[in-house]
């Protein structure tokens, strides 16, 4: 065989060898890569069966917060008017006045009295309690500030005077249910 | 016979190198593929993982339910005692 056959013949072979090695090793990533797929397609199939009664779920809790706004808030306006009402929210939460009540679109037209000059500031102290409830974490003012040492004497401190030095000689507060040791009367109408 | 010779030139020169060349960039290709392919995995896994937590759901929308419920009783009550602002 002459010599130039005997060339042909190793670079045919060095070209066979190169494409084995080359396919072997792709076909081995290919491998690797299809395992990869069936793992994130399991993990896929997961997230899919845990997460199908979510929106239901969901969408009762909402249908369930909302009726409780919408009662909260009619309640609200009801008892205190839609002025007060947007005073006192204004007064617990500077700055949520200005956002209205989601059933009175005229909420946000109303410029919210200073009720917080008016009422007691026991009133709101016990009312601003409520920001250290969850749906009230992100109120403007942060979480309420407690004063542990002195809450007791600022509150007590907007009673009469008699109410600070003399507790013991007032009289207590009615007891009222159906358990209390004096029963009243129940209140009846003039016109009966 | 000088044919002979300028293929086998051909073959060593030309043909090989290209097809190393092409194949490598095939097999770098593939190879690529498989660390991103596991953070895939890696990252559904953790979101299936995560999803655990959804029956939780089942007791909010249980307490949400009764929270608004006896919401709505005292704010019933209160309809009752306290006075209408007109």
């Amino acid at each position: 065989m002459p010599a130039a056959g005997v060339v042909m013949i190793v670079a045919v072979v060095l070209i066979v060898l190169a494409l084995v090695y080359y396919l072997v090793s792709t076909i081995v990533a290919l491998r690797q890569i299809t395992a990869g797929l069936d793992e994130a397609i399991e993990g896929v199939k997961g997230i899919i069966e845990k997460s199908a009664p979510v929106e239901g779920v969901v969408k009762d809790i909402n249908g369930n917060l909302d009726a409780g706004v919408d009662l909260l808030e009619g309640l609200l306006v009801k008892k205190a008017g839609l002025t007060d009402a947007m005073g006192l929210i204004e007064g617990l939460y500077p700055g949520a006045a200005a956002d209205g009540l989601r059933n009175f679109p005229d909420s946000k037209e109303v410029k919210p009295p200073r009720i917080s000059e008016v009422y007691t500031k026991g009133t709101l102290t016990l009312a601003r309690l409520g920001r250290e409830a969850p749906i009230a974490a992100a109120s403007p003012n942060g979480p309420v500030l407690r004063n542990v040492e002195g809450g007791s004497l600022d509150a007590r401190e907007l009673y009469p005077e008699i109410r600070q030095k003399r507790p013991e000689r007032m009289p207590r507060s009615p007891v009222i249910g159906t358990d209390s040791p004096v029963q009243y009367e129940p209140a009846t109408k003039e016109d009966e | 016979m000088t044919l002979w010779w300028i293929g086998d030139v051909l073959l060593l020169v030309a043909v090989l190198p290209v097809v190393v060349y092409l194949l490598k960039g095939v097999l770098d290709a593939a190879r690529g593929i498989v660390p991103s392919v596991r953070r895939i995995a890696a990252a559904a896994d953790a979101g299936s993982r995560d999803l655990d937590a959804v029956p939780l759901l089942l007791t909010t929308q249980d307490q949400v339910r009764q929270t608004v419920e006896v919401v709505a009783n005292y704010g019933g009550s209160l309809d009752v005692i306290v006075d209408d602002a007109e």
